[in-house]
């Protein structure tokens, strides 16, 4: 708690806000090592857009070879980028097709979702939306930002070495994974692995801050049930994140020191490789134990990067329905039980791995469960609409395809759930358009809400609407376009990870599909340069946004935008909850919590609105 | 303003409405046509018991989808913002929270009961293996090498009978495939049986099939094992009977003809067990004929793997 | 604090730094390792076609010929149905024709001083009819190897040597070539696919030019030796290695065999 009270005992820490430069920063501290939270946030913003154009870059490359197999890369798809270890006179090989979908799910998982959910919303929105001047410990949170820079560096690093980055899966099952003679790839899996533990790191510093400054650090009247739903969901992920990480950095030092010190975890006896026996190990070691390992880390992560989500499109929601959420404890709690049952259905990504199969009707049974808070969810959002005056902006356009792509995912994810579906639909492309329509169609949709939603109070202009309503809907249409038909792929037999289908003649006629989907995602991972660019320009030319443009509840919405170092200049004191929208109590339609009520209005309003 | 939002509204609600209808049309026969881009035919019992929960499943899922959707698009034109409007003032109704959470719960659960059964049949509910031919399954980097009994009924003795990627069973008879991989995880996948099962280096897993008709198959590997992943694939003929005992005897006797004359002492060890598997080569010294010992050593290290 | 703050961002810089470069070195590192073994003791040693002496002779082998290991080509329809040449339904592994021992390496083991540079020529190892053209092959470290892939199907190169860095390379179209080295001397690297159980070849890669492969007819010739006495050791797959102690003097050409049994 030392740090808090360092800032804040900060003696100029009243007069350096309103959005004024502090004079006595220098430009490395105001925007790079920045203490901020805010300028955290943002710095993590910008990191993710970036790989997340590099994963999306590697996701059209994949798409490439599977809608024109064999042919070179064009021109458009920056083909001249390529090193010549991926793609030899520019035409995709086997191994190097392996590894550009291994890279594009680790870049987009653990670079591009995570730090947008949570170094991004998480940083910039807990310390602004509970009422505290920063985070508990702002060094900490810097150094959480500057451990991921290094980590993504290894991470690109690894297309540069001997053997290129790494090819068996971002979930790296071991054996393949567990020694370089299976892949050909040496140093790149061990950067991967290494990259990934410091990252790890990084995801725990964070995860800490949040935890601590949410349970210690919320202004006077902010009680855990007066909090936006964002920074529940943010909290109830940095909790989940604390003990998921360390499963995961385990997991891959047990696989490093396989691949380096020639252990035996995940290998056991008698192996071969081109027919010779495996020299150097062992044996003994159990393959399952790192699917375990890696899911009990794994299915987590996968609420990790849509809690988040889920929060946010419920504050976008009630803003722009001008309604109270429906259900807010409802929401909270569905939430919670979404984290903690996810702890307890790993399993169902090992079906058919061999694990026992009573164990798979376990797995199963705890997995339809977790259907029902998402389902819960999904009913009060629609509940919120109900009765609302429903404004179409491009948060809000972008939340709903959110609600709708979500749904789709969701309701994908149940096929999967049953042990003899999944024993046909496991591993083919069905697996491959739902978890899309979760992390696309879900978290890359609240995250281009969130965005856009507290874009004015990061840099004090709106992001412009027209241009945000063509790249919304252009995306939203491709994107249906790019995963749904790959549902049909996988109810044909269509395996993932395969390079070539046209080797297999059950597939071969599927090709108008998969060219369908490659055409549909270029013009897809297209269209994502409309929303940067308009980034960009409405860093410099968008309008001028007041403190509160949305007519917002929640307190970041009561300080001036761009906020200043220390946020607030008096700590507020918080009266009611976050989504007291078209509230009798007040005349407007919104009821911002720190402002209080006339006790009159207050008691002409009991009653109302709760049943 | 408001002709802008209705036009909005009303492209949300085609587009809905759109998906909504084709999620929809997929379930129905509809879409028998459409065939090829549709479930794969069935070739056992068990695949047509799967498509039937896939088919409820989805059938459920379609109705749940579509009254979501048509809900949503409701809402969304029904309660679009108009000037002078005020939303209504409500947080909730507890009862209605009950209800969405209950039904849902006692849908899914029932879900999972009924693929309970099915799950166990494919899973759990093995043939015996005096009632079924068994054979040996044991892909690696990037081919399925296959081996059965042979002559004596048992397995890793010489006249055992070993292809690579041809799999040749009976019609009508229950088949026991027994996995172990010899380097990384495979998935044994024949889309027309709906049955995946990985094979993993250390431990045997199982799968068995009942196919009623002769027919070709293709075995896909199901599981990244590595740059010949994609085109890991095996040949699985479902033969007659008597076609099949034809193939099997001639196996028999090409693998006879191979054991029969027994020959200068360096050829007898490599004919038995190098059809399936390269040699190792020499250390660079002249002990020649140690190699070949270190190969059925090898080979035999495998075979302690399997369990048998 | 501001001090804190720094001197944490900057270690944290440092150390990434030196992550990222140290990965990136070790890998130079061996590179500088194998240059300047190339080029150690002054100028490399050039083969002398004039003056050089030469052996030559032929393999034989007097025993019985071993049964050949047959393939089951059946596993991939490419290869069966491209299998035209001769022998498709046997591995290369023993090829013995008259009494002649095919795909016997025979090289200088020892004898040889300085270091021969590798020549600008690439050598070629083709796969065809999913073979390995040639079955042995010879290089000098650090002589440029081309795979080339001559079939319509998957080939992949994937070498276990045990000196020199193993690599593992698919090559899935037709006319697909991949140029590789050997730095080390390595005598022999076995080269197989693991598409194909049966494609097997071994490379063999020495500081020298002087070695030379059996023909189909068991001939060798190693041509342009410096006059001097020299090790010379017949290498095959099978049936091991045999050594010979021979004398040269310049411009000679000393006939020698070799026989296995």
């Amino acid at each position: 708690m030392e740090s808090t009270a360092q800032v804040l005992e900060r003696p100029h820490a009243t007069e350096e806000h309103h959005g004024h430069a502090h004079p006595q920063l220098s430009f490395l501290e105001k925007y790079v090592f920045s203490l901020d939270h805010k300028v955290i946030g943002i710095q993590f913003m910008f990191s993710s857009l970036f790989f997340l154009l590099v994963g999306g870059w590697l996701a059209l490359l994949v798409r490439w070879q599977l809608g024109f197999p064999g042919q070179a890369i064009p021109w458009y798809l920056a083909g001249f980028l390529v090193p010549e270890s991926i793609a030899s006179a520019s035409v995709i090989q086997p191994n190097t097709y392996n590894t550009l979908f291994t890279m594009h799910a680790t870049f987009m998982v653990f670079f591009a979702i995570m730090p947008m959910m949570i170094g991004l919303f998480g940083n910039f929105l807990i310390p602004l939306q509970i009422g505290a001047r920063d985070m508990a410990f702002p060094v900490l949170n810097m150094l959480s930002f500057w451990l991921s820079v290094p980590a993504g560096l290894l991470m690109l690093a690894s297309f540069f070495v001997e053997g290129g980055p790494a090819s068996a899966g971002w979930t790296s099952y071991a054996p393949l994974s567990a020694v370089a003679d299976f892949t050909g790839v040496g140093v790149g899996q061990n950067l991967w692995g290494i990259s990934l533990l410091v990252l790890g790191v990084s995801s725990i510093m964070g995860a800490i801050n949040y935890i601590t400054t949410i349970i210690n650090m919320r202004a006077p009247g902010m009680t855990m049930f007066r909090m936006p739903l964002p920074t529940w969901a943010i909290f109830i992920t940095a909790i989940l994140l604390l003990l998921a990480i360390p499963v995961l950095s385990a997991a891959i030092g047990l696989l490093l020191m396989d691949r380096t010190l020639h252990t035996s975890f995940f290998i056991p006896a008698g192996l071969t490789v081109t027919g010779n026996p495996l020299a150097g190990h062992t044996g003994g070691g159990q393959p399952l134990l790192w699917q375990h390992l890696f899911w009990f880390f794994g299915h987590p992560e996968v609420y990790i990067m849509i809690l988040p989500a889920m929060g946010i499109t419920s504050e976008i929601l009630a803003v722009f329905a001008r309604k109270p959420i429906f259900g807010y404890r409802a929401m909270i709690f569905s939430i919670s039980a979404i984290a903690f049952l996810g702890w307890i259905v790993w399993g169902h990504h090992m079906f058919q791995s061999g694990m026992n199969p009573v164990l798979g009707t376990t797995f199963m049974i705890s997995t339809m469960v977790i259907a029902v808070p998402s389902a819960i969810k999904v009913f009060n959002w629609l509940g919120t609409l109900w009765g609302g005056q429903i404004q179409f902006t491009v948060p809000m356009l972008n939340a709903l395809a959110f609600v709708s792509m979500f749904t789709i995912g969701g309701l994908s994810g149940i096929f999967m759930a049953s042990t003899p579906v999944d024993s046909f639909i496991h591993d083919t492309y069905f697996i491959v358009g739902h978890i899309h329509y979760v992390l696309f169609g879900g978290s890359l949709f609240a995250g281009f809400a969130g965005i856009t939603f507290w874009f004015p109070k990061m840099f004090g202009r709106m992001m412009n609407p027209t241009i945000g309503k063509i790249h919304f809907w252009l995306t939203f249409i491709f994107f249906n376009c790019t995963f749904f038909p790959m549902h049909i792929l996988g109810i044909a037999g269509h395996m993932r990870r395969i390079f070539d289908p046209n080797e297999y003649p059950h597939l071969a006629h599927l090709q108008p599909i998969n060219t369908f989907i490659t055409v549909s995602a270029l013009l897809l991972g297209f269209t994502q340069l409309i929303f940067i660019a308009n980034l960009f320009i409405s860093l410099r030319t968008g309008k001028r946004a007041g403190n509160n443009p949305w007519r917002s509840n929640t307190l970041e919405w009561t300080v001036p935008s761009p906020t200043g170092h220390g946020n607030f200049e008096v700590v507020p004191t918080v009266y009611h909850g976050p989504y007291e929208y078209s509230s009798p109590m007040t005349d407007e339609d919104f009821l911002p919590q720190d402002q209080p009520v006339d006790p009159e209005r207050m008691k002409l309003a009991q009653g109302m609105g709760h049943h | 303003m408001i002709n802008r939002i209705r036009a909005y509204s009303i492209a949300i609600a085609g587009f809905l409405l759109g998906s909504a209808g084709t999620a929809l049309a997929q379930g129905s026969k509809v879409v028998a046509r459409y065939h090829r881009y549709w479930l794969p035919d069935q070739a056992t019992a068990i695949a047509g018991k799967v498509d039937d929960m896939f088919n409820l499943i989805l059938w459920i899922t379609s109705v749940v989808f579509v009254l979501v959707a048509v809900v949503l698009v409701y809402f969304l034109i029904r309660y679009r913002a108009r000037p002078g409007g005020k939303a209504i003032f409500y947080h909730g109704n507890t009862r209605l929270e009950i209800i969405w959470t209950v039904i849902p719960a006692l849908i899914v659960i029932a879900l999972g009961f009924l693929s309970k059964d099915l799950w166990s049949q494919i899973k759990q509910q093995f043939p015996a293996e005096n009632d079924a031919l068994v054979i040996d399954v044991r892909p690696r980097q990037f081919q399925w090498d296959i081996r059965y009994a042979g002559a004596d009924g048992k397995f890793n003795t010489p006249d055992d009978i070993t292809t690579i990627n041809q799999l040749h069973v009976p019609a009508g008879k229950n088949v026991l495939i027994k996995l172990t991989a010899q380097d990384v995880i495979h998935s044994f996948f024949v889309p027309e049986f709906r049955v995946k099962q990985d094979a993993v280096p250390g431990m045997v897993t199982k799968t068995w099939f009942n196919v009623p008709k002769p027919g070709h198959f293709e075995i896909a590997c199901a599981e990244l094992c590595g740059l010949g992943h994609y085109r890991m694939r095996g040949y699985l003929t479902v033969d007659t009977q008597a076609d099949f005992d034809a193939w099997y005897s001639k196996q028999q006797s090409e693998k006879a003809a191979q054991l029969a004359p027994p020959p200068v002492a360096p050829a007898a060890p490599t004919g038995g067990s190098t059809t399936d598997s390269a040699l190792i080569p020499p250390k660079g010294d002249t002990a020649t004929h140690g190699t070949v010992t270190g190969d059925s050593a090898g080979a035999k290290k495998t075979d302690t793997a399997t369990g048998k | 604090m501001k001090f804190n703050r720094f001197s944490l961002a900057a270690a944290l810089i440092l150390c990434s730094a030196i992550a990222v470069s140290s990965c990136g070195k070790k890998h130079r590192y061996d590179q500088d390792d194998a240059e300047e073994g190339d080029t150690k003791g002054g100028a490399a040693a050039v083969v002398d076609t004039v003056n050089g002496a030469t052996v030559t002779g032929k393999i034989l082998f007097t025993g019985t010929a071993p049964a050949q290991v047959p393939i089951k080509q059946e596993s991939d329809p490419v290869c069966a149905a491209k299998a035209s040449e001769e022998k498709p339904e046997v591995t290369q592994e023993v090829v013995i024709n008259d009494g002649k021992l095919a795909n016997v390496f025979v090289y200088i083991s020892k004898g040889i001083d300085g270091t021969y540079a590798p020549p600008a020529q690439a050598a070629m190892l083709d796969q065809q009819g999913c073979r390995y053209h040639p079955h042995v092959l010879g290089v000098v470290a650090g002589q440029k190897i081309q795979f080339r892939n001559s079939d319509a199907t998957l080939h992949n190169i994937h070498p276990v040597p045990k000196n020199n860095a193993s690599f593992n390379l698919a090559q899935a179209s037709v006319g697909k070539v991949d140029e590789k080295m050997f730095d080390k001397p390595e005598v022999m690297i076995p080269i197989s696919c693991d598409v194909h159980g049966w494609m097997r070849s071994y490379v063999g890669v020495l500081n020298h030019p002087f070695f030379s492969v059996s023909g189909s007819d068991g001939s060798f010739s190693i041509k342009g030796l410096p006059p001097g006495t020299y090790t010379i050791t017949a290498w095959h797959e099978k049936f091991g290695e045999q050594t010979q102690e021979v004398t040269v003097k310049a411009k000679e050409t000393k006939d020698i065999s070799i026989a296995y049994k």
